[in-house]
This record gives C-alpha cells, structure tokens and sequence, in this order.
C-alpha cells in the first residue's frame, strides 16, 4: 500500500486573513483507497483547510494537487470536475428541489446537450435528459432514496438530508470525498448507519475519503490514519491508537496536564 | 412515458394557445372588441414578456436586478432606431431590439452578476438609470423630447413574441441548464461545489432575460407612437419587478399571472393616478403580510393539472390555499 503514488498532496499549504494565519504548513498526503480522519478541536481551522482544497479560499501559500495537477487558484466548479467533491458542516442541499433533481445538478456536467438544444427541444435534449435522470434513479436506489425522489429535498427528514448530500457529492464522480461532520447532529443509531454507509460507498466506488468529524467514536472506528489539527497547524498524525495517546493532542483537547 | 405524456400536455396546450391567438384576431379585426380593450391587451402583452423575462433572472437565477427597465428602452431605442432612421421591416426592430438589450446585459452582467444581494441589487439600478440618461443625452434620439415611432406592433406580432418567451424560457427552465440555474438561487457555494460554473449560468440567465426585455422594448416602442426617456424611469422597474415578486418568486405562470391582473387593475385606475399607487402599494403589502411566497408560490399552473407531484412541487400547503 505504502508504494502508491498519493492521490493529493499538499506541500506547506497554507492561508492568511490580512495578519491573521488560520491555516498554516500542512503538509497531508492522501493514497489512493485510504480513509482518513481530520480531527481538531474547535477553530482548529478544519472546514477552512476544506474550503482550500475545494478552491472556495486560495491558499497564500504552498501548493495543493490532485494526481499531480496543480489545484492552487482553480475555481471550486474547476476542482470539482479534476476529482474533489465535498458535503458541507451545515447541509447545503438545493432545497426547493426534488431530491431527484438535486442529485441531477451533480451529473450536471455529464451533460452534452448546449443550451440551444434545449431551448429548441432538439432530439439531443431528450436523449441527454433520459439518460441523466436514469442514472440518478438508479444512483438514488443505493442510497435507498429512491421512495422519496419526488420529494422537496427540504421536507427530507435530517438524517435523510445528510444521507442526501453524501449521494450528492458522490454523483459528481469524485476520486477524493471531503465529508465535513457527516456525524453532526445525528443520534447513536444514525451515526452506525451512517458509519455503514460510508464503508459501503467507499468499497463501491474505489474512493478516498477525508473526513472532519468530532464524533470519536466513528473516527477511531473508521479511519485509518488521523490527521490532528490544532490553531490552524498539524500537531500529530498517524493510526488512532497513536493519536489516541499522543501527548500533544490530549494537550490540545483536554489542556495541559497539571504536574 | 412520463415524457411522453408530457410532451402530450405541451403540444396540445400550444395548440390551445394558436387557437386562442387567432380567435382573438378575428375579435381585433371585426372590431368586437372596442380600441380601449385592445390597448389594454396589448400593454397586458407587453408586461407578461416583460415579467416573463424577469423570472428568469430573479426568479429562477435569484439573482436580484432591478433595472430591468433599462433593457426594455435598450430594446426600445434600438429597434426604433431600425425602423423609423434605417427604414427597416419591423420584424428586423425586433430582433434588434432583443439582440441589442441581450449585449447590454452581457456587458452589465459580466462584472456585476460577481456582486451578491444589495450589492447587485443597487449595481443594476444604477444601470437604468445610467440607460435612461444616456438616451436622454444623445440628439439622434431626440433627447428629451423623444422619438416618434410609428404604430406597427400588431397582434400577431405581439402574441408571436409571448408564445415565443414563454417557450424558450419554459425549455431553458425544464432542463440540465435551468436546473443549474435554480442551484445558483438555492445554495451558490453548493453549485460552485457540485461543479456548476455559477458565473457562466447567471450571466446566460441575465442575457437570456435581457433579450426578451429588449423584445418586449421593441413592441412597447411600436405600440405608443412615441418613446420617451422619461417612460424607463426605476418606476418602470419596480412594476416588472412587482410582477415577479407578486406572482411568486420561482413561477413563470405566477409571474404572468400578476401581469396580467395589475396590468387590468392598473388600466381601470388611470383616471386616478394617486389613487393607483395608493392601491398598488397595498395590494403588495397584504400581500407580503398574508402570503409571502407570491400568488404562486413556486408551483406552475400546470402542476394543478397534474396527479402525483410536479417537478417543484411538494409545497408544504395544498394546493386548495392557492389563491388566484
């Protein structure tokens, strides 16, 4: 496993607002296949090293690639296409859709028809628009989503809306899934199906994955290595039994030991 | 099969919509209905295309313009421009009138449509005003005094242009490219994630609407005799945008809707111009006190017609509280 060539590589990545460093220096390699947590106490500048590998922040300094490409100044549409695909700490579905229609928008540039061919109706429209919506049936059935696919993505219940925007980020085809707090606000039982779920998706579709989560639970449960992050640095990696006993990161979550 | 059926529902309510057209031509030319009525048909034409054009933007694009009244004398000038300097058939005014408003709202669009709420907000008022004194300024046009126009917007003209309106941004709507638009109103960051180039869908929306403003324009200005700077104040705006928001943000048939009724309502208060604002006013605060979400809400009309749910549909209140 350790041969691989990593599938992202940030060098010394990093992010300053006018004076202030919120990120700075992570140096984080992903392998193909590998499930990785990213753990840190709040503020520790998580969903920010997020939003740099996504394009929403340019990062100031250092680099970030996907396979080799560069991603640094990419627009988030631009990143999205080369393999990045995220959910979001706060749900952001597309909520006055159908759930059918919010996975659609993620197959959305599958699509080969041009404007004019809708606008027009040509044949092209209705061959393109049949084979979108047949794969996001299809896609919905795996995440057993299909029975609510009319439905207004906000009437969804909770679980289901995060259940949702996970089959989301997947229809965009990415290599590497960003899941920020899949976990947030999720009971016991919904966090195990959850944890099912991710275990599932990632057999299926040959994924890395990245994911921020406060639950420790599922952390230690499912990730492999853990990257801990704590005032916008990297202070600790490795397996959870090793982060489970490492000094520093106790340090940062509990505060330092009184001798 | 469900696009079958659809398909079924469109053709024939196209095919309602001729018919419709052309019974309403032999009422025109058989003078069954007075001249009176006849202008208020033509002005209720003019603002659906105006409030149908609107939607696009605001309504599905949710990007918030208000100056919509710029393109309508974009697509005004240009066209008169056309016919009555150039001497040119009409038909050419008003794909002139349509092309002439769609590079404006390029050239506006481009570097405001970056700009978020308020911001875009006051960015596209000040550009109908910067449109309205422009016109006033330049001399070919005749400034302030305006410019005669003659009376060549006739019926087949004006219900060709609706049909063709609400065609083309009912299609642009019901595939791949509208739904990337609705993503751009629902969550941009999430579209921007889902890999939606959002700049690219608001730009097209608001060159889309922009042409159908300048169409609209082009039939406004051939309707009136005479087009005056004064007639594209931000008032004009406000009307559009009255259109859109009282029909309900989301819904083309809403939007058409509340042109229609406040283009009828405002045509019988003409007699008393204080009065008019005084109801107008009213009218949209009621309306904002008792249903917020527009006549519509975000349903089409067609979504009544239909069993199970529409593609938008699933509103929270039944379709029994709809009022209309």
């Amino acid at each position: 496993m350790a041969v691989k060539t990593p599938l992202l590589k940030v060098n010394n990545a990093g992010i300053r607002f006018g004076g202030l460093k919120a990120v700075s220096d992570v140096n984080l390699e992903l392998k193909q296949g590998e499930l990785v947590g990213l753990i840190g106490p709040n503020g520790a500048g998580k969903t920010t090293f997020f939003n740099l590998l996504t394009g929403v922040y340019v990062p100031t300094e250092g680099s970030i690639e996907l396979d080799g490409d560069k991603l640094n100044g990419l627009a988030p549409y631009k990143i999205t296409k080369k393999g990045i695909s995220r959910t979001f700490q706060n749900i952001r579905l597309f909520n006055e859709l159908s759930v059918l229609d919010n996975v659609k928008v993620a197959y959305h540039s599958l699509a080969k028809h041009s404007i004019m061919s809708s606008i027009f109706r040509l044949p092209k429209h209705f061959s393109e628009e049949k084979y979108m919506e047949e794969k996001a049936v299809e896609f919905l059935k795996i995440f057993n989503l299909d029975n609510v696919m009319h439905e207004t993505a906000k009437n969804l219940p909770y679980g289901q809306q995060r259940r949702l925007e996970i089959a989301r980020a997947l229809a965009a085809n990415p290599k590497l899934l960003l899941l920020d707090e899949p976990a947030a606000g999720m009971n016991p039982q919904e966090t195990e199906e959850l944890m099912n779920l991710i275990a599932l998706i990632r057999k299926r579709f040959d994924l890395t994955i990245l994911l921020i989560e406060h639950d420790m639970l599922l952390v230690m449960g499912v990730c492999e290595r853990i990257y801990v992050l704590d005032h916008g640095q990297l202070i600790a990696e490795g397996t959870p039994e090793q982060i489970r006993n490492n000094p520093k990161v106790i340090e940062a979550y509990l505060g330092e030991e009184v001798s | 099969m469900n696009m079958l059926k659809g398909a079924k529902g469109f053709w024939s309510s196209i095919v309602l919509a001729v018919v419709f057209g052309i019974a309403m031509q032999f009422l025109i030319t058989g003078e069954i209905i007075n001249f009176f009525y006849v202008n208020t048909l033509y002005f209720i034409g003019i603002n659906i295309i105006l409030a149908a054009s609107l939607h696009l933007i605001i309504g599905i694009t949710g990007q918030f313009s208000i100056g919509h009244a710029g393109f309508l004398a974009v697509g005004a000038y240009a066209s008169a421009i056309i016919t009555m300097k150039l001497e040119l058939p009409f038909v050419l005014g008003l794909v002139a009138g349509g092309v002439a408003a769609a590079i404006a709202g390029l050239i506006i669009g481009i570097p405001t449509l970056r700009l978020k709420g308020d911001y875009l907000a006051i960015a596209t008022l000040g550009f109908g005003e910067i449109v309205r004194i422009v016109f006033l300024n330049i001399e070919y046009v005749g400034g302030a005094s305006g410019m005669t126009v003659t009376q060549l917007t006739t019926w087949p003209w004006l219900f060709g242009s609706i049909l063709l309106t609400l065609l083309v941004i009912r299609n642009f709507t019901n595939s791949t490219h509208g739904r990337a638009c609705i993503s751009v109103r629902e969550n941009e960051i999430a579209a921007d994630a889902m890999g939606i180039n959002t700049t690219y869908y608001k730009v097209v929306a608001f060159a889309i609407g922009a042409f159908f403003a300048g169409v609209a324009g082009a039939l406004y200005a051939h309707n009136f005799f005479i087009i005056q700077p004064t007639n594209f104040g931000f008032l004009k705006s406000f009307d559009i945008l009255i259109f859109v928001v009282l029909g309900g943000l989301g819904s083309m048939s809403g939007a058409v809707l509340a042109a229609i009724l406040l283009t009828i309502v405002s045509t019988f208060l003409q007699s008393y111009p204080e009065l008019r604002m005084i109801i107008y006013s009213l009218v949209l605060i009621i309306m904002m006190l008792y249903r917020p979400q527009g006549i519509m809400g975000t349903r089409e009309l067609t979504s009544f017609f239909k069993f199970g749910k529409s593609a938008k549909g699933g509103v929270n209140d039944g379709s029994k509280n709809t009022v209309a």
